[in-house]
């Protein structure tokens, strides 16, 4: 056991005394954070948007100005017929235009159901999806300000509906801080727990100090699990840091269980050992450990996760290809628990998977172990 | 202590290590020698428990390199062709490393490494990848003695360090002789030879000799010259040619030239005096490790 503390003391020097290790461990998540974060909120707060509004009624003049109210949007032009809006367009600086049909009011407060249109400037394409997100929601949950009718009884939900036209909807949890930040934070626990450690691993091959050390009474199991535990601490510790920072600064919601997202981390965090474990047992160079790393684990997370661009909208074969990526599972936890406060009897099956992984993985990698070279 | 027999092991096409087979007696320093290629670095591996040897058995103080390799992974200290040392950690981390991994301390086995630590005490904070090449040479035996092992193996201790240090280097390894280690030393360079009790002659996977220095220069048996003149690359060719040439390598600044029996100074000089050669100088020597090697490399 002394053995085993001295490893791993050796190996926090290592990651203390390099300042590019450190900067990858410490610098790069707060990087992503706020760059993930920020980009996108930056661009929605500011929005410049036109309104056509030809009903001229009590709804249409309210739900503009809950637009224009929720800080998202800046009203920048008030357009008089519909030939203006492609004009409008054109001149680039409009970013979205808010139609609202003649009668609105009417049917509105007739019928309980009207048709609002949103026109996006698609040519940059997620703002324009963003966009319509954001507004989109604002007015379909205007219904609640509405007067409710003499036909429906106390406390029932008004049977009022507003048909918002452009369904561009795949963000159903809203910002986009909310789909990225949980997706940083897979890639970051996978940086730094599988490919940090399959680095170093190959790092003492390259030296030759991994012979010294198999010439020793130090098996090999404490040897790699001595690699691990460092890096371990630390991924965990980065988790709390982008969750401190997604929830405090990027004002994430934290509906769930917090005892609940750090078990599923540490689940995610072991998930990413076992992978790094099994990097090196192959890799004998740090060069080849890196690029096994990026293209075993870091393409697929970033494009295959649904961290960048949506499962939904993949061809089915990339699909059913997602399944086997763990971040794909560990985002939909994190952001079930975080955003709608789900528990873990709605996510088991994800958990489930994520464990499954772990133990398959750790299993067959440490059968990879040999007491030997070559 | 070390039994060897009938080794063999090879990489794919490679046959590195053939059929090797050797003794090395308790306390006694033993050198590998051969060029790089040869096999030594196979053969040190296969001793220290790191590789399986396709074919054949080795003991190391009584253990069997295959069948007892944890009982025999406490006993042997190693160090291998590249310095092994921890660049970030400081010279006194690296020793204390090494020490609480094999369960030892520095204070308990200091007497061992006393002689050499001395020299590495007043750097002892600085980080082992700022040390010159001698340096780590020596901090890394202190690691791989810490430990007291029974038995040592040092692959190339001396490659790649300066003239100084690789004497050195040889002094204390006999020193430590007289605290009954035994040891297995491999190294490229013909000149360190002499230094060891005995020595293997190795190239391509295969033992050429075995036998003292002496001994092995004693093997030389046709008459050895010493030979030079003002155009070194004119006398190579015309003595290469020479009725009475059997080999002829350069040297340094002599040709060293192996001839028929018989062969005699006198004629040698008419030969040369005939093609015009300058300022001649030929002298009979006797035969050192390297010609000894040279020699049984051509018949091997």
């Amino acid at each position: 056991m002394k053995r085993f503390f001295a490893f791993v003391m050796k190996e926090f020097y290592h990651i203390l005394r390099d300042r590019r290790t450190l900067l990858i461990l410490f610098g790069m998540p707060l990087a992503m954070v706020l760059l993930f974060g920020f980009a996108l909120t930056n661009e929605i707060k500011n929005a410049r948007i036109a309104v056509l509004d030809l009903d001229h009624g009590q709804h249409s003049r309210q739900i503009t100005d809950r637009l224009l109210s929720s800080g998202y949007f800046q009203l920048t032009k008030t357009l008089t017929a519909y030939r203006d809006v492609e004009a409008t367009f054109r001149q680039g600086n409009v970013k979205l235009v808010v139609v609202f049909p003649p009668n609105f009011t009417r049917n509105y407060a007739h019928d309980g159901t009207a048709q609002v249109q949103l026109l996006a400037d698609a040519s940059e394409q997620n703002t324009a999806i963003s966009l319509t997100n954001y507004a989109t929601n604002i007015i379909q949950t205007y219904r609640t300000g509405a007067p409710a009718t003499e036909q429906s009884p106390p406390g029932a939900q008004p049977p009022m509906q507003i048909t918002v036209q452009p369904r561009m909807v795949f963000n159903p949890e809203l910002a986009g801080a909310f789909v990225f930040v949980p997706g940083v934070m897979a890639m970051v626990l996978l940086l730094v727990s599988a490919l940090m450690t399959s680095v170093t691993i190959a790092r003492e091959k390259e030296t030759g100090t991994m012979e010294v050390l198999m010439v020793s009474p130090l098996s090999q199991i404490q040897i790699l699990f001595g690699k691990m535990l460092p890096y371990l601490l630390l991924s965990f510790l980065n988790g709390v840091m982008i969750i401190t920072l997604g929830v405090f600064l990027l004002n994430i919601p934290l509906n769930g269980s917090l005892g609940l997202l750090l078990s599923e981390t540490l689940l995610f965090i072991f998930v990413a050992l076992a992978i790094g474990l099994l990097i090196s047992a192959i890799a004998d160079t740090q060069l080849v450990a890196m690029f096994t790393s990026m293209l075993a684990m870091l393409l697929p997370t970033i494009f295959l996760s649904g961290f960048l661009f949506p499962i939904e909208s993949m061809p089915r074969v990339l699909q059913v290809i997602s399944n086997i990526i763990p971040a794909k599972h560990f985002i939909i936890i994190v952001k079930g628990i975080m955003i709608k406060g789900t528990g873990l009897n709605l996510l088991w099956k994800p958990t489930l998977i994520l464990f499954a992984m772990a133990t398959v993985l750790t299993i067959v990698s440490l059968r990879k172990l040999k007491p030997r070279l070559g | 202590m070390i039994h060897i027999q009938n080794i063999a092991k090879a990489f794919g096409e490679i046959h590195a290590v053939q059929d090797v087979s050797f003794d090395v007696a308790r306390g006694e320093l033993f050198g590998l020698i051969g060029p790089d290629g040869a096999g030594k670095t196979t053969l040190f591996k296969i001793l220290v428990t790191l590789l399986l040897p396709d074919s054949g058995s080795a003991t190391v103080a009584g253990r069997d390199v295959v069948q007892d390799f944890r009982a025999l992974r406490q006993m042997v200290g190693y160090m291998p062709g590249r310095f092994s040392l921890y660049p970030d950690l400081s010279v006194e981390e690296n020793l204390a490393f090494f020490a609480t991994v094999f369960g030892t301390t520095i204070q308990e086995n200091y007497e061992l490494i006393r002689d050499i630590y001395v020299q590495l005490e007043p750097f002892k904070n600085r980080r082992a990848g700022a040390l010159s090449g001698g340096m780590k040479q020596k901090l890394a035996l202190c690691c791989a003695l810490i430990h007291k092992p029974d038995v040592l193996f040092l692959d190339e201790p001396t490659t790649g360090v300066d003239a100084v240090s690789r004497k050195e280097f040889w002094e204390m390894l006999q020193s430590l002789k007289k605290h009954g280690l035994t040891i297995l030393v491999s190294t490229p360079y013909m000149d360190e030879a002499g230094q060891c009790d005995r020595i293997a002659l190795m190239q391509n996977g295969q033992i050429l000799a075995i036998d003292t220095p002496t001994g092995v220069e004693n093997r030389f048996a046709k008459p050895l010259f010493a030979v030079r003149a003002t155009n070194i690359y004119r006398l190579i060719q015309d003595l290469r040619q020479a009725p009475f040439t059997i080999t002829c390598y350069a040297f340094g600044e002599f040709l060293h030239l192996t001839t028929q029996d018989g062969v005699s100074t006198g004629t040698i000089d008419t030969y040369l005096t005939e093609r015009h050669h300058k300022q001649l100088e030929i002298k009979p020597i006797r035969a050192g490790i390297e010609d000894s090697f040279m020699d049984l490399m051509q018949h091997a």
